[in-house]
């Protein structure tokens, strides 16, 4: 799975008008996310996971840099995401499936906020982006 | 038989009235073909599913995406036994249709999204999380009998 130009298009277009508030799309992904699939939250049993929690706002704000950063790279998010690619690998080995779940989480955060801009087409190619940010985040796990 | 709280079974028709069955189930399955292309495959006979407009305008992609999403009110007016309301469905799909399961998933995925952009504010968490679980079950149920 390759990110054609208009795939990196769409993506840089979509991050453009989510602009300064991709910290609490981060917050509110990961908040459905606990939501939806109580299972992921067995990846931060030292968190206050409840609504409003302030350890999840940081952890979504964390969360968005990096896609932001994916973005910013999006020629290269192997390199742009390689530390962090390592700390999954070595230390977090949060099993592969979570990614997708979190994935639809954020797509669903945009489709919510940014509807008109979620077009098919768009939603596409976010969708293939955060396929392509997961499989890095998991390419040296074994 | 899938447990449904009170609180859940309200979600899930509060939603429900709210939608537009053949404008949604016509988007869900367009954006399943579009955004997960290998999907096509099951639909060579539609016609023109040469690019995300063609797909959109394909009056056959329209007409079968009302007819799917129609057949989801059926497991909501059955919530207490989705399996047996998709017993025939489910053969159908494993022995005439050929469909892999996993596109049941899929296609539950994209109608979260199609209702997310709908519904937009009204969608909260708890919504989501009971309309995942809801396309969660249908996609068992559907997957059921497979053999």
């Amino acid at each position: 799975m390759v990110l054609s130009a208009s795939d990196k298009t769409n993506v840089k277009g979509i991050f453009a008008k989510i602009g300064g508030q991709a910290d609490e799309y981060g917050a509110e992904t990961l908040a459905r996310m606990f939501t939806t699939y109580p299972q992921t939250k067995t990846y931060f049993p030292h968190f206050d996971v409840s609504a409003g929690s302030a350890q999840v706002k940081a952890h979504g704000k964390k969360v968005a840099g990096a896609l932001i950063e994916a973005v910013n790279h999006i020629d290269d998010i192997a390199g742009a995401l390689s530390k962090l690619s390592d700390l999954h690998a070595q230390k977090l080995r949060v099993d592969p499936v979570n990614f997708k779940l979190l994935g639809q989480c954020f797509l669903v955060v945009v489709a919510i906020h940014q509807a008109a801009a979620l077009t098919p087409e768009v939603h596409a190619s976010l969708d293939k982006f955060l396929c392509a940010v997961g499989n890095v985040l998991t390419a040296k796990y074994r | 038989m899938v447990h449904w709280t009170a609180e859940e079974k309200q979600l899930i028709s509060s939603v429900w009235a709210k939608v537009n069955v053949e404008e949604c189930g016509a988007e869900a399955l367009a954006r399943l073909l579009i955004v997960y292309p290998w999907t096509q495959r099951f639909f060579s006979s539609f016609g023109n599913l040469s690019s995300p407009t063609a797909i959109v305008g394909n009056p056959k992609v329209r007409a079968h995406g009302k007819k799917v999403l129609t057949s989801f009110g059926e497991a909501i007016k059955n919530l207490d036994n989705v399996k047996a309301t998709y017993s025939k469905l489910s053969e159908l799909h494993c022995d005439k249709l050929h469909v892999d399961p996993e596109n049941f998933r899929l296609l539950g995925d994209i109608l979260i999204i199609v209702l997310a952009a709908h519904l937009t504010k009204d969608f909260g968490p708890a919504c989501q999380a009971t309309w995942q679980k809801l396309v969660g079950v249908v996609a068992h149920a559907l997957a059921y009998k497979y053999h």
